[in-house]
């Protein structure tokens, strides 16, 4: 069988049985259509969360991006970890406790309000569509290259997929799905990973592999080969960052509060058994996380090392296959600006923009690239996100491997964008309907809405994929900021400050919101000639903002809540109650 | 509500677990901002497994120290649950209401 058939097989089947698991998983009432039941085990729980977690930009982008960042990957990699310690140690096993559906009902019953409700069920609405909308995209992405099935059709049969489990089978269908998908990924991760670790040092583990010496005889390690050649080709130091310390700090803050404030990460610890079970389930999902993510940068560092073997110096007519596959989709671009035949790659841009092609190819087979060139040396754009995908065939991997990565990467998409979609609908049947505009629904009604609003997300999260607005992608990474800088702070002090009231949490959430998005707003589509560190605000980035935006919530919720009256006595036995792990019942409403 | 454990008992509990949470963040912080973000290029003039050591702790052994610190906590404040008398292991989920 070839590549594609196999890769049609894997991906049926895979789909084939999350298709199973929805049918045999329906939810019957909103308790199951929300959490679950309540009684998922911590280790399903942990599987769960992190395949909810990792999503296409994990596992397409990030050792891609780490490839081309070098050391600066490490704010991704930090932050999407870092974040699970606070939530353990900061959130989760209180939510739990508090024992309710969904992140603004907390938010509203700990500050007594239907208006701090109503804020939160907004801040969730914009953070999850904004990062659902990339998912929906790399469900298409993955089907056009692997598949040969246009964009439109694949974000089709993704919102199909997705409608089947997560509209009738809820939390529930989502979750164990989740787990199936979860075995996916990580086993179409680890793969090509181990393959490519053994290729370049012998060495199976990748971890170790990053630090193990080259097996060509050089007796360099890998690290070091990398300084050397890129520093060579007038590159930074691989191992030294490009950003300033102030703004990586800025951004791994930014995102290690947001994954903890992230609302489909959150509920997902509302569907586990008792408060102890709540903090097992987030160390085993850090575990299942840790797993890709210390692979990601051996991945990351592999694969640029094999690119610029592959690439520098070498006759285009020499040049492997798979350069000339992702040529043709447009994905890397060469301009022979020395007009010598052989591809030369340096630092900086080859030409302006993404590249356009003419309708001849040039004598030596090699598309010509319509661009106005830049003054730099280099002459090969490249497509970050193509390094994951690429790797099995840059590696010369079986073809079955190719087709591991293509139905794992359909994992990653799909089994976030079910959880984001799950937060959505929930919020909106739960926490605008059921709790603030229509509060005689029965349970029934209420799933029925629950899966209406499900069916309509999923319809505008499908058009967002299709036809993506031109801010979309650019939006997705900002989902962070927004969840640090509005949601985190008013949850953890609804745990920890016993004085904060009402009025802080609203001033604090609007505050941190409106100032995030206003400076993201600024540098990417008011003045985005002025989007470097020049004009930034301390020097931090768009991308590190949330940090700020973060402790001017935190900083306005102090003042205001002290010069306001306290939260009433019921409000103060409520957080007694959840600062005690016993006494835990089912979620339920109270 | 009816607690009959008393707030005095609800209160060192309280203070107990803030103090853990200090120390394991601390550790959290140390690790991460410290030793992958601050330090770091006073720490890759160290050698570790091949790696240089201050990027080692930003791409790799932050990521374990997290891990190690959540089992941590996992285990420290269960210790503390049973100690004051809080601890939900024994109960079961599915019955309603309060112990």
């Amino acid at each position: 069988m070839d590549a594609q058939s196999l890769t049609y097989l894997f991906v049926a089947l895979s789909f084939g049985l999350y298709i199973g698991i929805a049918i045999w998983s329906r939810a019957g009432s909103t308790n199951e259509f929300y959490v679950a039941g309540g009684g998922v085990h911590p280790i399903a729980n942990g599987m769960a969360t992190a395949a909810d977690w990792m999503s296409a930009a994990s596992f397409i982008s990030m050792a891609g991006i780490i490839a081309f960042m070098g050391y600066d990957g490490a704010v991704y990699l930090m932050g999407w970890t870092g974040g699970y310690v606070i939530l353990a140690l900061l959130l989760a096993p209180y939510l739990r406790k508090f024992g309710q559906f969904t992140v603004p009902d907390f938010i509203g019953t700990r500050y007594y309000s239907t208006t701090a409700r109503v804020v939160a069920v907004i801040c969730l609405i914009l953070i999850s569509f904004t990062y659902v909308a990339g998912q929906m995209r790399g469900v298409g992405i993955v089907f056009s290259q692997f598949l040969n099935i246009p964009i439109f059709w694949g974000v089709i049969v993704g919102m199909g997929i997705v409608f089947m489990y997560a509209v009738l089978g809820g939390m529930k269908g989502i979750t164990y799905t989740q787990v199936a998908q979860y075995c996916v990924l990580i086993f179409a991760y680890l793969v090509p990973a181990i393959f490519i670790s053994m290729l370049i040092t012998g060495i199976p583990v990748p971890q170790l592999g990053l630090g193990a010496q080259v097996a060509d005889g050089s007796g360099l390690s890998v690290l070091d080969k990398l300084d050397q050649t890129l520093t060579e080709l007038g590159f930074a130091a691989y191992t030294d960052g490009a950003k300033s310390t102030i703004d990586v700090f800025a951004i791994t803050m930014a995102l290690m509060i947001g994954t903890a404030g992230l609302p489909h990460v959150i509920v997902r610890f509302f569907t586990v058994p008792k408060v102890s079970d709540a903090r097992k389930s987030a160390g085993y999902a850090l575990i299942f996380i840790a797993l890709l993510y210390t692979t990601a940068p051996a991945v990351g560092a592999f694969a640029r090392l094999n690119f610029v073997d592959t690439v520098h110096n070498t006759q285009y007519t020499d040049v492997a296959s798979w350069f000339k596959s992702w040529e043709n989709i447009g994905l890397i671009g060469w301009q022979d600006k020395h007009q010598d035949g052989r591809i030369q790659y340096h630092p900086g841009a080859p030409f302006e923009g993404k590249p356009t092609f003419a309708p001849e190819r040039r004598a030596d087979g090699s598309r010509e690239v319509t661009n106005a060139p830049t003054a730099s040396d280099n002459e090969v754009y490249v497509d970050r996100d193509i390094m994951v995908l690429a790797n099995p065939e840059i590696a010369a991997l079986p073809d079955w491997v190719i087709a591991l990565v293509a139905a794992g990467s359909l994992a990653a998409a799909l089994s976030t964008a079910a959880g984001l979609l799950l937060v959505i609908s929930t919020s909106v049947s739960h926490d605008l309907m059921k709790k603030t505009f229509a509060k005689g629904l029965t349970d029934k009604q209420e799933l029925f809405y629950a899966r209406l609003a499900a069916v309509t997300a999923i319809g505008i999260a499908g058009y967002l994929g299709i036809d993506p607005p031109g801010f979309v992608a650019q939006v997705v990474a900002f989902a962070f900021g927004l969840a640090a800088a509005s949601l985190f702070p008013a949850i953890l002090l609804g745990i920890f400050d016993k004085r904060m009231n009402r009025e802080g949490a609203i001033v604090g959430m609007l505050a941190g919101l409106i100032f995030s998005i206003s400076y993201i707003a600024y540098f990417k589509f008011v003045a985005p000639e002025t989007n470097n560190a020049d004009y930034w605000l301390f020097g931090v980035s768009p991308e590190g903002i949330g940090t700020v935006g973060a402790v001017i919530n935190f900083a306005l919720a102090f003042i205001v809540s002290r010069l306001t009256a306290p939260a009433p006595a019921h409000v103060m036995t409520l957080v007694d109650n959840i600062r005690i792990p016993s006494g835990v019942g089912n979620a339920q409403d109270h | 509500m009816d607690k009959n454990n008393g707030s005095k008992a609800d209160t060192g509990y309280w203070r107990a677990n803030l103090r853990l949470l200090g120390v394991l963040l601390s550790i959290w912080f140390i690790v991460s901002f410290g030793f992958g973000i601050l330090l770091v290029d006073e720490l890759n003039q160290f050698s570790f497994f091949g790696f240089k050591l201050g990027f080692w702790w930003a791409q790799q052994g932050s990521i374990y120290v997290f891990v190690a610190l959540i089992f941590a906590y996992i285990h420290l404040v269960q210790k503390l649950d049973r100690k004051f008398g809080v601890s939900d292991e024994d109960e079961d989920p599915s019955a309603e209401g309060d112990a």
